[in-house]
């Protein structure tokens, strides 16, 4: 934003009277040394953010297989995995590993309010790492344009409270 | 006529230093223009405006044709706001709500930046550089046809319900047949891959007008920097469709014959379509974004009265653009599930091609400074440009934040900034130069009143409909939605960017008509009106199709356009006239634009539209599924090429001309650099990155893709003996072809290396066909299989052309056609003979290297 007013602020005093002006403090000073700092700035951030949210340590591993136009889950119970069709059981506090899968075209999954998106590539498995910070019904959709009922590919992420995890039926308690 | 013209042809043939060249004795205005016009102009009617091969003609054409795609894929942009506009439209039913936003993206992309960009480069390149045409007059005019044929299959299939709709960017296995059965998906690859061709003609074209027909003197370091701008542009446009027209040929090959590139069931890979089609699409931003920065460099300092500031560093700028942007294209790949080490690269990678954006705007704000800035209309754009691609920009560096681009990709924001990117870096310069240009073009003043208010429409229109999808898609919008019944919050903002969207058709409806108004009515012009410097000023309004009565040298160049006018007009140039009755233009060094030679253009001919018929036949034919029948169509191709080279030899009267007193040219440039062979290498740079593309195929397929693994391929000792003597026979014709142009060149006949690289072509074409069709595995069985195949039929039809080339010089052998000086076919055939056996023994090497690897 402050960027975007300066230049435009310097763009408004262009309209003044002509004057002097030395051609290499415009080119190099702003053109090259200012943009270089600045983006070298915004760089070292996003990789210090993007290096937090990498997964770091173990992390509970669920299952993510989308299919035109639909998704399952699976997700370990107390008996082997358990899988559900457009709902995704997670713990709540702490972190999970969605590996993303796919049959058909690409779909790619996405829970805006918990995270990134990672894309579901037929013959590959993504893995993305989500945190919930609190037990909650979260919406989740398809973010990779994948035919005729696109927009219809909805689904839900159910985090659970971590003190009834596993949840015990599919469904599980709605927190 | 009074010319000194008979010119004596033993007059030694002076040391060509520009600096020196004296003025021509001037003539009389009038005379001068008839003569050229007799020459020049198009034929009368119906018929000129097919056999047309003008740059004048044709730029205005494709701008013209651009403008109407343009309206269309704004009507579509109407229905898709149209349908968002409340969360339940019922509108368009999602199969055609799907057909429609795919088409908007590729007709905004395809059918209009492309071509926009190409018209005014063909328009203006000419008459800035000092000469009369582009370097190959016929390949504009077969551009143009490619483009509108391939344009009028895209738009009949939209009316016909069957356009494409898996989104502009064709991401597999969607579109693959599995998934995409209906032809749907084959008019976008065939329709858009006809119409690159136009791209691709137009940058060799181009490239070779900006590299050797700059007026005598004209250095690079101190062309116009309009020129700079599209010589990256032509070198970006050479190196990125390749890929492209790969992706397509292939997907194309995968959904006709079974060949599984993209299908990962059997080894390929959707990724490889990905990063084939970003490798394109990335530098695509740029090659868009060029010829609008060449625009703004241009008007900025004309307005301003005064000289652009930082020429060299912009000139660096430029250069920068080109090749970091071909390090770019993975960015749009961040949610694919790259590794971290590449994504943190790709980030730097796309932040660090904001330098030379910065380095840019940073000049043209101290022109602003340094000069008197005047708020014409092309300034009211400018600023238009200012304000919106500024934003844009930001909103860029925002998504090559990886993090941020994780949580909006896909969504209304990316929409938004592309949006901003493209209207802001694009569209508003290119607005800036038609009102600019507008005088030259139509040779009439504007009607005042009309251009500020589509301007201010436009503005308004525009930040209203984008600003605030910036929002709705933060919001979680995802892009290419046709409903949102559940979330009712991003009704009011999806309602005000439709209402806005409609105030900014309202703008371009305005513009249009202003143009119109403008042309039809307008008062006449004075001449450059806006009192540039540059060449392309000093001329008649509008321009004909000569240009320039004589070409200006050095002096006249650094006179201005106010001064050189008059003189260029009375002949005092170089090359005045046309006294021989044929068109002829100056072809100067590449560096320091030292006259070398003469070069005589065809005339008018229907040629080029022939050609793209026979094209567009082919087309057509594999639209239908009737692969069977589609080669058939390649004989007209054929002919009607061999045809169009066989009018481009040289004249028979090839007496060295006299272009200004004491300096005299030859017709043939002794040492072979004709245009011709300018053409051809620039063509072969394009070819190779195609076959470069195709080989990082190879490679993907064979090493990253999961997937079955690959059968193995024990290739036998047939295989290896056909291999080998393939490479012996393309080697034996690179050889003979040398040595029949020595002998040629030292006046003997053409000998027996002729006939016997004719010979060995032929069989490397026969034994090729053999292996392909008897030794290769089942190229639908493996993707590994499909790409050795594809690789072996890339040999193939280049050992054909070798073999086409090799018969063209034995038939011009044979009619006693070939003679020092005028070899000039056997010396191309001699350069893709070397282009064909090279990639011959890469691909033999190549494919012993997939072997070898497993």
């Amino acid at each position: 934003m402050a960027l975007a007013l300066m230049v435009f602020v310097l763009v408004a005093l262009g309209f003044g009277r002509p004057r002097a002006i030395t051609e290499g403090r415009w080119v190099f000073g702003m053109g090259v040394w200012f943009s270089l700092g600045v983006l070298s700035l915004i760089l070292i951030a996003a990789l210090w953010v993007g290096e937090r949210i990498l997964p770091h340590g173990p992390a509970l591993e669920v299952r993510a297989h989308a299919r035109q136009w639909a998704w399952s889950f699976s997700h370990p119970g107390a008996e082997g995995p358990v899988t559900s069709e457009g709902v995704l059981h997670i713990p709540a506090g702490r972190p999970v590993d969605v590996l993303i899968t796919s049959t058909d075209v690409i779909h790619s999954f996405w829970v805006p309010q918990l995270g990134g998106k990672m894309d579901a590539i037929p013959g590959r498995e993504n893995r993305l790492r989500l945190e919930a910070a609190r037990p909650g019904t979260y919406e989740g959709l398809c973010a990779e344009f994948c035919g005729l009922e696109h927009a219809a590919m909805r689904f839900e992420v159910i985090a659970h409270d971590p003190a009834q995890w596993p949840p015990v039926s599919p469904e599980g308690p709605r927190p | 006529m009074n010319t000194p013209m008979n010119t004596p042809a033993n007059t030694p043939l002076t040391p060509h230093d520009p600096a020196s060249i004296p003025a021509n004795p001037p003539q009389r205005a009038l005379g001068l223009h008839r003569e050229l016009d007799r020459v020049w102009r198009n034929a009368p009617g119906l018929r000129g405006q097919i056999t047309a091969v003008s740059h004048t003609t044709l730029g205005l054409r494709f701008m013209v044709t651009a403008f109407l795609f343009f309206g269309i894929g704004g009507l579509l942009a109407m229905l898709i706001r149209a349908q968002l506009a409340t969360p339940n439209g019922a509108f368009l039913d999602t199969a055609l709500y799907n057909q429609i936003f795919t088409m908007h993206g590729s007709i905004m992309m395809f059918l209009f930046a492309i071509p926009m960009l190409e018209g005014l480069a063909m328009y203006l390149l000419p008459k800035m550089l000092g000469t009369r045409d582009l370097a190959f007059p016929r390949l504009s005019a077969l551009g143009y046809w490619c483009y509108l044929l391939g344009g009028l299959i895209l738009i009949a299939a939209l009316l016909a319900g069957v356009a494409p709709g898996e989104g502009w960017f064709m991401y597999t296995p969607l579109s693959g047949k599995t998934y995409s059965p209906g032809i749907n998906a084959d008019v976008w690859l065939l329709g858009v891959t006809f119409v690159e061709i136009s791209a691709l003609s137009a940058a060799i074209e181009l490239m070779v007008s900006i590299l050797r027909l700059r007026a005598p003197g004209m250095k690079l370091t101190q062309m116009p920097l309009f020129a700079w701008y599209m010589l990256g542009t032509a070198a970006m446009m050479l190196a990125g469709f390749p890929p492209l027209i790969l992706g397509s040929v292939l997907l194309e090959m995968e959904r006709a014959f079974g060949w599984p590139f993209f299908d990962p069931e059997r080894g390929g890979d959707p990724l490889l379509w990905q990063h084939l089609f970003w490798l394109f699409g990335h530098p695509e931003v740029y090659i868009i974004f060029l010829p609008a920065a060449g625009v703004l460099s241009t008007v900025i300092p004309v307005l301003c009265r005064t000289q652009i500031v930082g020429y060299g560093a912009i000139v660096a700028a430029i250069l920068g653009m080109v090749f970091l942007s071909f390090g770019l294209w993975v960015h749009h790949m961040f949610a694919v599930g790259i590794p971290h080490l590449a994504l943190a690269f790709f980030s730097a990678a796309s932040m660090l091609v904001a330098v030379p954006t910065a380095v840019q705007i940073f000049a043209w704000i101290a022109t602003l400074w340094r000069g008197r800035p005047e708020l014409k209309l092309p300034m009211l754009y400018i600023l238009g440009f200012f304000f919106t691609f500024v934003m844009g920009g930001l909103t860029g560096v925002m998504l090559a934040v990886v993090p941020f681009n994780w949580q909006a990709h896909d969504t209304a924001f990316v929409t938004a900034h592309l949006h901003y990117v493209l209207i802001g870096g694009f569209v508003f310069p290119m607005l800036a130069g038609v009102a600019w240009w507008m005088p030259l073009m139509s040779g009439r003043r504007r009607v005042r009143g009309l251009g500020e208010a589509a301007f201010w429409f436009i503005l308004v229109g525009f930040h209203g409909t984008f600003f605030l999808m910036h929002l709705t898609g933060l919001m979680g919008m995802a892009r290419r939605i046709p409903s949102y019944p559940e979330n009712p919050e991003w009704t009011a903002l999806n309602l005000s960017s439709s209402f806005f969207g409609f105030v900014m058709t309202i703008g371009f409806a305005l513009f249009a008509i202003d143009l119109i108004l403008q042309a039809g009515f307008g008062k006449r012009s004075v001449r450059n009106p806006w009192k540039a410097p540059s060449l392309d000023w000093a001329m008649a309004l509008p321009p004909p199709n000569y240009n320039f009565a004589s070409l200006p040298g050095p002096a006249l160049q650094q006179a201005g356009a106010e001064a050189a006018m008059l003189a260029l007009a009375k002949g005092e140039g170089l090359l005045p006239g046309a006294p021989r009755g044929r068109r002829e233009i100056l072809v100067t060094s590449v560096g320091t634009a030292r006259p070398e030679h003469v070069a005589i253009l065809p005339v008018n001919t229907g040629l080029p539209l022939l050609l793209a018929l026979a094209i567009s036949a082919f087309v057509l034919l594999m639209l239908a599924g009737l692969y069977t029948l589609a080669p058939l169509a390649l004989i007209p191709v054929v002919t009607l090429i061999w045809i169009w080279a066989r009018r481009a030899m040289a004249p028979l009267d090839a007496t060295p001309i006299e272009v200004a007193p004491g300096l005299v040219l030859p017709v043939q440039p002794g040492d072979g650099g004709t245009l011709t062979r300018s053409g051809l290498v620039s063509l072969l740079f394009a070819n190779g990155t195609f076959f470069a593309s195709l080989l990082f195929g190879l490679a993907f397929i064979s090493l990253v893709s999961p997937g079955p693994p690959r059968p193995l391929w024990p290739a036998d000792r047939t295989v290896l003996l056909a291999t080998g003597a393939v490479l012996a026979l393309l080697a034996m014709a690179a050889l003979g072809l040398p040595r029949a142009l020595s002998h040629i060149e030292t006046g003997r006949r053409a000998g027996a290396g002729l006939p016997v690289a004719f010979a060995a072509n032929l069989l490397a074409l026969a034994l090729l066909l053999a292996l392909g069709l008897g030794q290769l595995p089942d190229p639908t069985r493996h993707a590994a299989d499909a790409v050795r195949a594809a690789l072996v039929a890339y040999v193939g039809l280049h050992a054909a052309i070798a073999t086409l080339f090799t018969a063209f010089a034995l038939d011009q052998a044979r009619r006693g056609e070939l003679a020092p000086g005028r070899a000039g076919a056997l010396r191309n055939a001699g350069l893709w003979q070397s282009y064909t056996l090279a990639a011959a023994a890469v691909t033999l090497a190549a494919l012993w290297a997939q072997e070898a690897a497993s």
